[in-house]
Order: C-alpha cells, then sequence, then structure tokens
C-alpha cells in the first residue's frame, strides 16, 4: 500500500459531527469487534494480536500479544488492566485527539484486550491537564454501563469488566508503566525495579498489563478487520535480524515546531520525516530550512536535515543515532534557531521531570541544565561539551545507573546534539554569546 | 470546623468500592480538596488521612510529589493559568509568552497577582503542541494563544 492510496483508519471518524457519542459510534458499525470478540477464546484473541505484529505506541514498541501472554496461566483473583492517558512526552498529542473525538475507539479495544487478558478491572490513568478529555470519557463510560456495554455480562457474555478514570497531578514520569502504578497506589511514582514486571506482579501486587491508548484503538481494527490487513501496511521485519519485530498498521504522526500546519497525520509506519513535513504539514515556516527534527518526543535525540529521508518506524530512528521511534511525535527546529536554545530546553525539561529517586538522573539532568544554563549566559567553555558527553553516557538504564529510562531520553538529546551539531555548539562558546531568550525567574 | 465538606467525604466514599486500597483514593481525594479551596490544608491532610486509614505524613508525602498540589501557605488565586514551556511551544513563542504575561501582570511564574484573582504557572509539555503555545486555565487546554487571548480567557 503507498501512502497515497492510505484511508486514514484511526482518524477516520474526527471531525463528524457528534463523533465522540456511542450512538454515532454505533451507527459506523461500532462494537461489532467487541461482539465479533467475545465468540472467541481469550488465547484466539490474543493469537489474532500477535499474529498482526501491533507493537506498542507508546514509546518502547514491545510487542503488545507478546506482553498479554506473559500474564501467568491458571492464576485466581484478579487481574489489571491499566491504559496509559499520561501523554506527556514533549510534542505528543495523538492520544488527547483520539479520546476527544472518537473515545469509543479506544473503550472498544480496551474491553476487547481485557476480555483477551481475563483482566476484570481497567484503571484508565488520565493526565490531569486533560479536563475535556476526562469528562468525555467519562461521558463515554457512563454510556456504555447503560448499553451493556460494560459492568455484569456484557454483551450476554457471562464476562463483567469495570472502566474505572484515574487523574493524574501533573508528573511525567506517571508515563513509565510502574510509575504509572505506584501512582495509581495513591503513591509519590517512583519507577519500581524491574523484576518482577508488572504482568507478574502490578498494580496492587497482582497482574497487571499496561498498554498505551492509541495501541487500544488499533485492537479494535485488528479484531475488525484481521491481521492481514494489519500486516499490509507499514515496514516489514528483517529476515537477516531476528530481533527485528517489524513496523506494521498505520501509525499517528504527531507534528509541531517550525511547520506551516502543526497537526495529527495518519500514516503505514515508515514515512520519512522529509514527506511528512513537506506534504503533511505545509512545508518549514517563513519559507526556511529544518536544522534538526526530533523523531519521536524530546527523549529520542535529533535528527539532521541530512537525515530527513529516514524511514520513521521502529527501527529508522535508530538507524542514525536516536533513541527509537519514542512516540511518533515529530518537532521541527528551523535553521534560525540555537542549538543551544535547544538543548537547554531538553536538558532542563528531564530535570524538572526526573523523579529523583536515582542519583545519576537527578544529579546528571539537574547539572547537565546548569552547565548550558552557563553556556547560554555566555560563560561556556569549550570543555563543558566533553563534560555533557560524560554525563549523557553514564545516565540511564543503557549505561545500567538507572532504574527506568527516563535518563536515557535525558543523555539522547545530548548525544546526539553533540554529535551532529559540535561545530554550531563550539561556536556559540567560543563568541561568548548569551541566550536572546526571556529570562525567567524561577525557571526550574 | 471540619475541612472535609459532607459531600466530599460522601464522594470519597462512593470511591472506596472501586479500588482493592484505600490508599489508591489518595489523588482523587487531593484532587476533590485542591478543587475547592485552591490549597490542601494540614487540617485536611489528615482529615483525609484518617478516612483512608493512614498516616498524615503518607497523604503529605504523596502531595509534595506531585507539581499540582498546593499546600496552606501557598494557595493559588482565583483562576490559575499555565503556560507550557517545552519545546513544541518554546519554538513558537511560549517563553515570550510567559515573559509577556509576568510583565503585564508584575509577578514572577509560581505567583499569584496582588488582587489574588491570578495564579501564572510554568508548565512542561501540556499535550497540545498543535497548538503551540498552549494554556491550561483550571483544567481545560487552549490552544495558539497570545498574551491578550490569555487575558481574555482569564477574564472570561
Amino acid at each position: 500500500m503507498t501512502n497515497a492510496s492510505f484511508e486514514p483508519v484511526l482518524l477516520a471518524r474526527i471531525n463528524k459531527p457528534d463523533s465522540a457519542s456511542l450512538a454515532s459510534y454505533k451507527a459506523d458499525g461500532g462494537y461489532a469487534g467487541l461482539r465479533k470478540a467475545l465468540d472467541m477464546t481469550q488465547a484466539q484473541v490474543i493469537d489474532l494480536v500477535k499474529a498482526s505484529g501491533l507493537r506498542g505506541r507508546g514509546g518502547a514498541g514491545f510487542p503488545t500479544g507478546m506482553k498479554w501472554s506473559f500474564l501467568p496461566q491458571n492464576i485466581t483473583g484478579p487481574i489489571y488492566m491499566c491504559i496509559n492517558g499520561d501523554e506527556s512526552e514533549p510534542g505528543t498529542f495523538n492520544n488527547r485527539i483520539l479520546i476527544e473525538e472518537d473515545p469509543h475507539q479506544v473503550l472498544e479495544g480496551i474491553v476487547i484486550g481485557c476480555y483477551a487478558t481475563r483482566a476484570t478491572t481497567a484503571y484508565f490513568y488520565l493526565r490531569y491537564e486533560y479536563g475535556h478529555c476526562y469528562r468525555t470519557l467519562q461521558k463515554a463510560v457512563d454510556e456504555m454501563y447503560a448499553a451493556g456495554l460494560l459492568g455484569k455480562n456484557i454483551l450476554g457474555s457471562n464476562y463483567s469488566l469495570d472502566i474505572h478514570l484515574h487523574r493524574g497531578a501533573c508528573a511525567y514520569i506517571c508515563g513509565e508503566e510502574t510509575g504509572l502504578i505506584e501512582s495509581l497506589e495513591g503513591k509519590r511514582a517512583w519507577p519500581r525495579i524491574k523484576p518482577p514486571f508488572p504482568a507478574v506482579e502490578g498494580a496492587f501486587r497482582r497482574p497487571t498489563v499496561v498498554n498505551n491508548v492509541e495501541t487500544m484503538a488499533c485492537v479494535t481494527h485488528i479484531v475488525n478487520r484481521g491481521a492481514e490487513w494489519f500486516q499490509s501496511m507499514g515496514i516489514a521485519k528483517d529476515p537477516n535480524n531476528p530481533r527485528d519485530a517489524g513496523s506494521y498498521g498505520p501509525k499517528l504522526y504527531c507534528i509541531s515546531g517550525h511547520v506551516n500546519k502543526p497537526g495529527l497525520v495518519e500514516l503505514p509506519l515508515g514515512v520519512t520525516a522529509r514527506e511528512l513535513i513537506d506534504k503533511h504539514a505545509g512545508g518549514v515556516w517563513k519559507g526556511r530550512k529544518a536544522k534538526a527534527v526530533v523523531p519521536g518526543g524530546i527523549s529520542m535525540g535529533f535528527m539532521s536535515e541530512a537525515e530527513l529521508d529516514t524511514p520513521l518506524d521502529f527501527a529508522g530512528p535508530g538507524r542514525v543515532g536516536c533513541l527509537g521511534l519514542g512516540t511518533a511525535a515529530v518537532i521541527v527546529i528551523d535553521d534560525h534557531t540555537s542549538m543551544v536554545d535547544v538543548l537547554y530546553n531538553a536538558c532542563r525539561f528531564f530535570a524538572h521531570e526526573s523523579c529523583g529517586q536515582c542519583t545519576p538522573c537527578r544529579e546528571g539532568t539537574a547539572w547537565s541544565t546548569k552547565i548550558l544554563e552557563r553556556i547560554r549566559s555566555g560563560n561556556g567553555k569549550l570543555s563543558d561539551i566533553d563534560l555533557l558527553l560524560e554525563i549523557s553516557s553514564s545516565i540511564g538504564t543503557i549505561p545500567g545507573t538507572t532504574i527506568c529510562g527516563l535518563a536515557d531520553g535525558a543523555a539522547w538529546p545530548i548525544k546526539t546534539a553533540i554529535a551532529k551539531f559540535r561545530p554550531e555548539l563550539e561556536e556559540y562558546i567560543r563568541s561568548g554569546r548569551k541566550s536572546a531568550a526571556p529570562q525567567l525567574v524561577g525557571a526550574h | 470546623m471540619s475541612e472535609l465538606t459532607d459531600d466530599m467525604k460522601a464522594k470519597i466514599r462512593e470511591h472506596f468500592g472501586h479500588y482493592p486500597t484505600k490508599q489508591a483514593i489518595t489523588l482523587p481525594a487531593l484532587h476533590m480538596v485542591q478543587d475547592a479551596k485552591r490549597c490542601v490544608s494540614n487540617k485536611a491532610i489528615e482529615e483525609i488521612a484518617d478516612m483512608l486509614e493512614l498516616a498524615p505524613s503518607q497523604i503529605n508525602d504523596t502531595l509534595s510529589f506531585y507539581g499540582y498540589f498546593r499546600t496552606e501557605d501557598a494557595p493559588t488565586g482565583e483562576k490559575r493559568v499555565w503556560i507550557c514551556r517545552s519545546l513544541p511551544c518554546m519554538l513558537r513563542g511560549g517563553e515570550e509568552l510567559l515573559a509577556e504575561l509576568c510583565e503585564r501582570w508584575g509577578i514572577q511564574p509560581g505567583q499569584t497577582t496582588a488582587d489574588g484573582k491570578v495564579t501564572l504557572e510554568l508548565a512542561e509539555c501540556l499535550g497540545a503542541c498543535d497548538g503551540a503555545p498552549c494554556m491550561l486555565l483550571g483544567d481545560e487546554l487552549s490552544l495558539r494563544m497570545t498574551a491578550d487571548s490569555v487575558e481574555e480567557h482569564v477574564k472570561g
């Protein structure tokens, strides 16, 4: 399938009148997938999702069906599903639009996922800032209870499920799945040491599956249209690499920053950043050129202009030194922007959002921000660049010094900015220039 | 005088059946109090702890972790405005917008205007990058903001 002939699936109902209501969702064939799934065995649903090759859309890209199959078999007592709606990665807004415009598409996937994993309670963890989403979801959940799509004996299947909405309180770390679980339990959102993984011991010390919002919307369509349909889109797995799980299906790409038309675009996985910018976002604004592009949220690092033809599938960004596809949130930075200001912004974000539990992350993010502040005030030293590199190679799960990946996300903007824009950073330091950005008191 | 109203207590009790532990109701309870009183007083912390069968220090431990809640020495104004300064908003004038509002209102981020009407907050990515620079007023997002449109929203 070419990108030109692609018809949106996840965004098909966006902008329709009353798209968030149960009546309009049903009129468009909604909940046919749930009925179909309830006639299958749980194992058949899991096998279908496995066969589709669906990988989680929240950032890590873990195969969804495999995640579901990690739950212990023949277990008594409750299993929980947590939906990760703590979308906070800078540049990312796809889940907000899905929930605001078409909540039932997501909720149908959640019920199917819960049925497949034998979960009887789902907690939808939603970031507090999404108040509109919260009210839209609550209304949709109420409609489902009234229509027998939630609660006891759903559609006469003997399967029962409750969904509870749970609001966060403005902390990025709640997007990390065990941070989310701690927060749900009423504690500070300190990520847990793994193992045990949530599938074995998660929320309330019970087996738990944590899935992203867009992932669950994909489940709805996979049950409706089949695994082959899903596999007809995207980039096939590399036959020479047994560890590559491929990049199948449609994906929501968020485009923001210096483009003429920022927004949300749905395309098969593997579109290039250049195509997204030129064909779907009206090009770089003010007739300028792109200097750098973030491929999937700020924690993935930067691509240079020369790397914009890289396919944005799960494997593509890694080939040009980025951490991965992340959330597929593409942030475009034009050639009039200082990479010192951009890197400072990234470092400050992670210093602000580090949960403080692991010393390398807490100290590393704070010190890298202070070094960038020094450079921005005109007092940088050339040796600061190597110091930043040293910090960025010492923090995170990849060097093995932290519990969660937040610090890897903090390291990658530093590593890639230095690898790709070192002459600009050095010239800035040599010139002793001060940043033109406003000085904000209380900027942490 | 109880800090938690009967209505709040009833709403907290409604949550009891939704979770296997009472501690899980910490965030919902804190939100109820913050929204009603613009801060969470020490007395409210004690009352929540009592209802959830926890020590007050456990509630305070959670409260102090999240940027959203205010303690009794620093309540917010009548309205609370968050301006995003993460990368997509920064690239489209988020920091300049924040600086302009500081100038107009004579306050720094985190502070409240002298008449107690508005608290101005720094936000990290609010998830509305398609409309940068964006704002959160209460819990509603507004996109493509200018200093004038922020002021209109705050008045309205």
